[in-house]
């Protein structure tokens, strides 16, 4: 596992990418490579973070125009073969608008651009994104977005319950989410998109270390 | 090859909350407008295309509304075409 690299796509407009890069070489002492998103080009990477912020200028939809971009074309090899694929906020945004995973992030309820610490519940074990190893199943982390309502039709919700893939859900639903959803991942576990910030969450120093296991569990297979 | 005004009109599904849509029409209320029943707000493209007549246009634009301008699991879209 040492040379283990997680890829970090940057898009332009992309302001987590370097958040992530020091949760995980700075807390995890996980190697990482910065990938321009006009690179088609996956093969030294083991996993890949689509890190949160306004690719594109959120033109569109949030998403809509990061799809077209050649490493997200690239990304549909990639996750045929089982390698992880981790979707922040922006990254959340760009999974669903490219059929990754169903759905669509919408307005928040209240219109509010909403910056805190929210409450989690910790909902399906599919992928290992999450720590259900023990009798704590609520985690805390920030979320920072104007446009995280999670959407979908009754088959769509229906098919995320059966199949165990909402992944985390909010205690005290923030934006309207449907369902309280907060995450969700594929049928296969090996991708997840959520709102909130794990990156933002893994040190003491800056209020909280919950989000240190999604991030280890990139390297997990 | 023929030029055509395309103009296409991308609406929230009606399953859709529109939190945007419900601050207008509160904000329309205060202004003393009265009588809305209910107010969405959409988003309108205009495309100027070339093409081999009505209907390669029309299957140019049925791509460009359902891969691009709209995301079909939250939006409708319509589009009418004229021929300059």
């Amino acid at each position: 596992m040492d040379n283990f690299t997680v890829g970090i796509v940057v898009f332009p407009g992309s302001n987590c990418d370097r958040d992530v890069s020091w949760a995980l070489e700075g807390c995890l002492d996980i190697r990482t490579k910065y990938l321009w998103h006009e690179s088609s080009d996956l093969s030294d990477v083991d996993a890949i973070v689509l890190p949160g912020g306004f690719s594109y200028g959120d033109y569109l939809r949030c998403g809509a125009i990061a799809r077209f971009s050649p490493l997200i074309n690239a990304l549909n090899d990639f996750v045929k073969s089982g390698k992880r694929v981790l979707g922040i906020c922006n990254g959340f945004q760009i999974l669903t608008e490219s059929g990754f995973l169903p759905g669509a992030l919408v307005s928040n309820k209240n219109l509010n651009f909403i910056c805190d610490d929210v409450e989690l519940e910790i909902v399906s074990s599919t992928g290992g994104w999450f720590n259900t190893g023990n009798e704590k199943r609520t985690i805390k982390l920030p979320i920072a977005h104007g446009e995280g309502r999670y959407h979908c039709d009754s088959d769509t919700l229906k098919k995320l319950v059966d199949n165990e893939l909402i992944a985390l859900k909010y205690k005290n639903n923030p934006n309207g989410s449907s369902f309280d959803i907060a995450g969700i991942t594929n049928k296969q576990g090996n991708v997840l998109g959520l709102m909130p910030h794990p990156e933002r969450a893994c040190d003491q120093v800056i209020g909280g270390t919950d989000g240190l296991f999604t991030l280890k569990s990139l390297v997990s297979q | 090859m023929d030029q055509f005004a395309v103009k296409v009109f991308i609406r929230l599904r009606p399953s859709v909350l529109d939190p945007a849509g419900e601050a207008t029409k509160s904000a329309s209320i205060k202004l003393g407008a009265e009588g809305i029943k209910s107010l969405r707000i959409g988003k309108m493209i205009e495309v100027k295309i070339e093409g081999n007549g009505e209907n390669e246009v029309r299957e140019k634009i049925d791509l460009l509304c359902d891969r691009l301008f709209a995301n079909t699991v939250i939006e409708d879209y319509e589009y009418s075409l004229e021929k300059l």
